[in-house]
């Protein structure tokens, strides 16, 4: 089999992202639950890395904790070798479509992150994004206005505009319906191939993360540790028929199966 | 569902025409078969209401009035709207001040005028005082939850972006809490406009309230009282439909979808 792009990389790269035995416990009226236990992961720069597990199991929780928006209670994660203290502008977190604000146009959204460049520059760059996303004619609209699928694309392009390193996405398409969802994952990967950003992408959909990730962190039930990592050796654009990403897939679908004994 | 399909033009003008002509014959026929001496008739009311606008002493209570709402609803809007964020933002700073609001809130500002008298005097500033006593409080409350109401993820999105403190409050809690705020800020707006009639008929001598008491106790005239108090409701909802608009703006709409 030829070696892929996709193959080498994660070894070829240098690390963006690293988590030391990360682990989580949270305490509520006296209740501790344990969350994260015990996650060490490297991430590399421009890789794109699937966290996989069902609902519940604590992925968003580990997401959250790479943001900066929740403080590991064990270990440290850092990015480019500096420990995350707090959210910053250079990851950035795309929630589902219910992120994007409200009261502000497409427009408004786009820049939000963009306040501290001139006036010129901020049209120029939210033009540039609009046209990624293909939000075109859309420009001065409200988000009530749009689909589910277009709030998302504003989500991506407000997040893209402030040029960061990293995007931290939340089961970005998960509310999406599955048409929508083809062509947003197909976007997606559009877009990472054009700017290279490291992304980590939490989801719950096997299939979404073999047809995205360069590779695959499937993660326990609660307390989640990594129960395997599988590298997604198939370039892009991948076939959902092909008897590797059968193969990949239904491994993967089997050890889910085991962490979760469904 | 009947309320989903919009009605025809002719049908939204015709029940609210017809609703008000009905009462308006009960009134009528009211009057005139319990024989009453005291209550007027509708036509009594509108050769007072004509009176009234002959001798022009109406546009002067009706601007007195609005520039009491203005000014003590004014000062309650540029307060309580700042202050409810601040709270709002500080749970901390909340705590301390939530039992106080808690009492004072449900207290009628009428129950406040011997106070207002103490303080300002018979006058003006006594009624823009109670004025500001009324509308000060659903300011304040509206402020509070629309800034706790945010969901989190806007507040997560706009830290992540970088913002200051001040600045997530301005571009973030602020916009997200506006449609809150809004509906805070017309019920005060009905609130004030309840409390300068009452203010009126106390501590000073013009303006719609004092025009429906100086009726009275000036020989009696029903007729005169009945007309300033159609005029005042007629006014009330002008004031309640022009503030209506602000809900239509684009930027809060978004917060409004149920109603519209």
């Amino acid at each position: 089999m030829p070696q892929t792009q996709a193959a080498i990389r994660p070894a070829a790269l240098k690390t963006k992202l690293a988590m030391d035995r990360v682990s989580m416990v949270f305490e509520r009226d006296g209740k501790r639950t344990e969350v994260l236990n015990n996650i060490s992961l490297d991430v590399g720069d421009g890789e794109f890395v699937c966290l996989l597990g069902p609902s519940g199991c604590g992925k968003s929780t580990l997401l959250n904790a790479m943001a900066g928006f929740l403080a590991p209670t064990g270990g440290a994660i850092t990015v480019d070798g500096e420990v995350v203290r707090k959210p910053d502008p250079r990851r950035i977190f795309v929630f589902q479509e219910r992120g994007v604000f409200p009261w502000l146009t497409v427009e408004g959204n786009i820049g939000f992150g963009l306040a501290k460049l001139s006036k010129g520059e901020r049209e120029q760059r939210i033009a540039h994004y609009v046209k990624m996303v293909g939000l075109q004619g859309f420009e001065k609209a409200y988000p009530e206005e749009l689909s589910g699928g277009m709030k998302q694309r504003v989500e991506v392009a407000r997040a893209l505009a402030v040029n960061p390193d990293m995007l931290l996405l939340d089961e970005p398409f998960g509310a999406l319906d599955s048409i929508t969802r083809l062509t947003m994952r197909g976007e997606l990967l559009r877009i990472w191939e054009a700017e290279r950003k490291t992304i980590i992408f939490v989801t719950h959909d096997i299939d979404e993360a073999v047809q995205l990730a360069d590779r695959v962190v499937v993660l326990s039930a609660r307390p989640a540790t990594i129960q395997q990592t599988v590298n997604i050796d198939i370039a892009h654009p991948r076939d959902m028929s092909s008897p590797r990403y059968l193969e990949l897939r239904d491994g993967i679908f089997k050890q889910i199966g085991l962490a979760h004994r469904i | 569902m009947s309320s989903q399909v919009q009605p025809a033009k002719w049908e939204r003008l015709f029940w609210p025409v017809l609703g008000t002509g009905v009462l308006l014959v009960l009134w009528y026929y009211s009057v005139r078969w319990s024989g009453t001496k005291v209550f007027p008739s509708p036509r009594d009311v509108e050769r007072g209401l004509a009176e009234l606008l002959r001798h022009q002493v109406l546009w002067g209570d009706i601007v007195d009035s609005l520039r009491r709402v203005a000014i003590g609803y004014g000062l309650a809007a540029l307060i309580g709207v700042p202050l409810g964020l601040t709270l709002g933002w500080y749970p901390a700073a909340n705590q301390v001040v939530n039992p106080t609001i808690q009492i004072l809130r449900p207290i009628s500002p009428i129950a406040w005028i011997p106070v207002a008298i103490i303080f300002f005097g018979v006058g003006d500033k006594a009624a823009i005082f109670l004025i500001f006593l009324g509308a000060f409080f659903p300011v304040v409350v509206a402020g509070i939850n629309g800034v706790r109401n945010v969901p989190s993820v806007y507040r997560r999105a706009g830290r992540n972006f970088g913002l200051t403190p001040p600045q997530l409050l301005g571009r973030v809690l602020f916009p997200a809490a506006l449609p809150q705020i809004l509906v805070g800020l017309r019920i005060a707006l009905g609130i004030a406009w309840l409390v300068v009639v009452a203010a009126e008929m106390i501590a000073v001598d013009s303006g719609l309230g004092f025009l429906v008491i100086d009726s009275r106790n000036s020989g009696k005239r029903y007729d005169l009282v009945v007309a300033a108090i159609l005029l005042i409701g007629v006014i009330g909802l002008i004031l309640d439909v022009a503030f209506r608009r602000l809900e239509k703006l684009r930027s809060v709409r978004w917060g409004f979808r149920a109603e519209s």
